[in-house]
């Protein structure tokens, strides 16, 4: 009860004092499922998200981020387990009686409106005052790069300007938590670059926590503190950007983000794994039981490949394969090679050297790939399919 | 054969084509002009076979018949439109048929905006046969129509036959016509859009007063077009169900046994002019409706990269 009073108080800029310990929890999901009809979109769901957190749900269409997203808003019900936003339950709120703010996917103006209506449409809301909404809006126009446009109606704007327009009239309210469904999704390239970085800028600004869906695993590499990889209703890892990229837990996440570079493997003893039909090799095995299914990861950059015959540096660890294609892609030339049984990996070789690219082995050449022990991970086969 | 065309037209300079490709003869040139406009032609025709009776109507009513019959073409004269309502009958009449349509299209036009935001928004037993039948009013004939409801009227005892069960009928075969049209319009509204509101803070009620009802307006107003033209030229439901009460159509129908006044001719006109403006007006509302939500982004950015969907 208390804690409520206190964050009626705050809302009149005192908010300092609120989100001063950095280790409270902003929203946290224990145990959500929704089911629709027979399909289990989310399946018991554990997240912790911080305070001022840029926090990304990242995975294939499907997977339960979306939905997950509409929960932590109230557009979904949870068919069981909590959502707690700044420590409050707020299962049984309605949207429209939950400190957050959603920017859509389809951006979702109100075409009837003006730009500086439809920013200011939640503060008139909440009750303020006519000159502060005037003041707010537009201070949060400012903010985009939109001051000049709030007379116009969001059908005059372009699909950029109307995303910025989005983001303002969630931002403007200052919600605890904002929540972002794929916003740059129907976006150019170069027009989601540059929104990425001013999206980042902007959330290291307010100091808001931000939920942000995307399948792009790039965007989410880029923007993200943490992310949460989802698989089939499941998360397959949470982490910041860096461990999922170079650490990924199972064959689902490692396939996901970048090239999926796998290779089926059984753990041998603690600390080794074998290939099938491959050496054993030295690894970090902490997490596997003994004679559990798994899978080795090489990043493409790090493997060397070598025409057969010609042996690969000593002591490095190497597979037998069969060159199925090569591409010319400019800065590098890709490799992929097949190693019997479906199981292709893809190598990249960076084009320092004409002479050397000329030397490639091409297509049907036998060729053995090598890497340095360091270089490969083992990860766990994932729980839920590989999507 | 196109390969010997060139060659072979220098040496049949006689032949009735005459080998050039810029003078045609005359039938060739017709036909040709005839193919490219076809479209256009039958276009034209199709408007002339949809006007003529119109205008035939305001021709004649600049007549000055001799007789009773306004039929054959007298002489020109502004008596009739400079008079259009001294004949108190047809007024009456006139006047009844307005109020009736003006009842009706309000009764009907808010019972069915209503019956279409339930049948599209809310999911209850009985909605898949409630949207079936809601459109047997429009299948039935109206002669059947007309005479069920003189009988239900009947088996119910109803006092008086009158403005009132007119008005009953009215609304009862306006409310589907109103519901098709403006289910037409939820079923083409972004949802997202209430989502946003209530997200914004604003409260279920809020929500439908702000958003949804400013936006489905312009259907509403169509299907209240739709409903009072319906309404103001029934005369087969009016013609049982209307006891002594005569309506713009009934006097009409009564009054061509007796050979049809001027006056009808003008106010008839007058209708026909008020309805091309207001339909004038709903198509306009339309299409500043349909400028207003074609704001979805991946039709606004010409430049959207193909594989993304």
């Amino acid at each position: 009860m208390s804690s409520e009073l206190n964050s009626e108080v705050t809302m009149d800029g005192n908010q300092g004092a609120a989100a001063a310990p950095a280790a409270v929890s902003s929203v946290e999901l224990r145990g959500v499922t929704k089911r629709f009809g027979d399909f289990t979109a989310v399946d018991d769901l554990d997240l912790t998200l911080g305070q001022g957190e840029f926090f990304t749900l990242l995975g294939p269409s499907g997977c339960g981020k979306t939905t997950t997203l509409r929960m932590i808003a109230g557009f979904e019900r949870p068919t069981s387990g909590e959502i707690a936003i700044d420590g409050e339950d707020v299962a049984a709120l309605p949207p429209h009686k939950r400190p957050t703010n959603t920017v859509f996917q389809s951006y979702a103006l109100f075409p009837h409106l003006s730009v500086e209506k439809n920013v200011g449409f939640g503060l008139k809301r909440k009750g303020v005052g006519k000159d502060e909404i005037a003041e707010r809006v537009a201070a949060e126009l400012q903010r985009v790069g939109l001051a000049r446009e709030a007379n116009r109606r969001p059908s005059q704007l372009s699909g950029g300007m109307q995303q910025r327009v989005a983001l303002a009239r969630a931002l403007v309210n200052l919600p605890k938590v904002l929540l972002l469904d794929e916003p740059l999704g129907a976006l150019d390239l170069k027009l989601r670059k540059g929104l990425q970085v001013e999206l980042k800028r902007i959330q290291r600004e307010v100091g808001i926590t931000f939920v942000y869906v995307t399948h792009d695993q790039e965007e989410a590499l880029t923007m993200s503190d943490r992310i949460a990889v989802m698989n089939r209703g499941h998360v397959e890892q949470v982490s910041v950007p860096e461990e999922v990229y170079d650490r990924p837990t199972t064959t689902f996440v490692a396939g996901f983000i970048g090239v999926s570079n796998l290779m089926p493997a059984t753990v041998s003893a603690a600390g080794k794994v074998r290939l099938d039909g491959g050496p054993e090799v030295g690894a970090d095995t902490a997490d596997l039981a003994n004679g559990e299914r798994c899978a080795a990861v090489v990043r493409p950059e790090k493997l060397t490949v070598s025409m057969n015959g010609a042996g690969p540096e000593a002591g490095r660890p190497r597979v037998e394969g069969v060159v199925e294609s090569s591409l010319y892609l400019g800065t590098a030339t890709q490799i992929v090679v097949n190693l019997g049984g479906d199981v292709r990996m893809t190598v990249l070789v960076p084009n320092a050297d004409e002479a050397e690219r000329q030397r490639l082995p091409g297509g049907g050449a036998k060729v053995s790939l090598s890497w340095a022990p360091e270089h490969m991970h083992v990860v766990r086969e994932s729980p839920n399919g590989n999507g | 054969m196109s390969a010997t065309a060139p060659t072979a037209a220098p040496g049949q300079e006689t032949s009735p084509g005459r080998g050039s490709l810029s003078a045609e003869t005359g039938p060739a040139r017709a036909w040709r002009w005839l193919r490219e406009h076809a479209v256009n032609i039958v276009a034209i025709l199709v408007v002339i076979y949809l006007l003529v009776p119109i205008v035939v109507i305001f021709v004649f009513s600049f007549n000055n018949p001799a007789g009773r019959y306004n039929f054959t073409w007298v002489g020109f004269t502004l008596q009739h439109w400079s008079h259009p309502f001294s004949n108190s009958e047809l007024t009456e009449a006139m006047l009844t048929s307005i109020k009736l349509a003006l009842l009706a299209t309000v009764v009907s036009t808010i019972i069915g905006t209503m019956m279409a935001i339930a049948l599209v928004r809310h999911k209850f037993v009985g909605r898949r046969i409630a949207n079936f039948l809601i459109v047997i009013p429009m299948a039935t004939p109206e002669v059947v129509m007309g005479a069920s409801l003189l009988s239900f009227f009947l088996i119910l005892g109803t006092p008086a036959l009158g403005f009132e069960t007119l008005l009953i009928a009215h609304v009862m075969f306006c409310i589907s016509f109103v519901v098709v049209v403006v289910r037409s319009r939820l079923i083409g509204f972004d949802r997202s859009l209430e989502e946003a509101a209530k997200d914004l803070g604003a409260g279920p009620f809020t929500t439908f007063r702000l958003i949804t009802f400013p936006l489905i307006l312009p259907g509403i107003f169509g299907a209240a077009m739709l409903a009072f033209a319906l309404s103001i030229d029934d005369f087969v439901i009016s013609n049982f169900n209307s006891g002594t009460t005569v309506t713009f159509p009934l006097y009409i129908f009564g009054a061509a046994q007796r050979g049809i006044p001027v006056e009808v001719y003008v106010v008839a006109m007058i209708l026909f002019f008020a309805t091309v403006l207001a339909m004038g007006f709903a198509t306009w509302q339309q299409r500043r409706a349909e400028r207003m939500t074609s704001i979805r982004p991946e039709q606004e950015s010409d430049i959207v990269l193909p594989g993304i969907a």
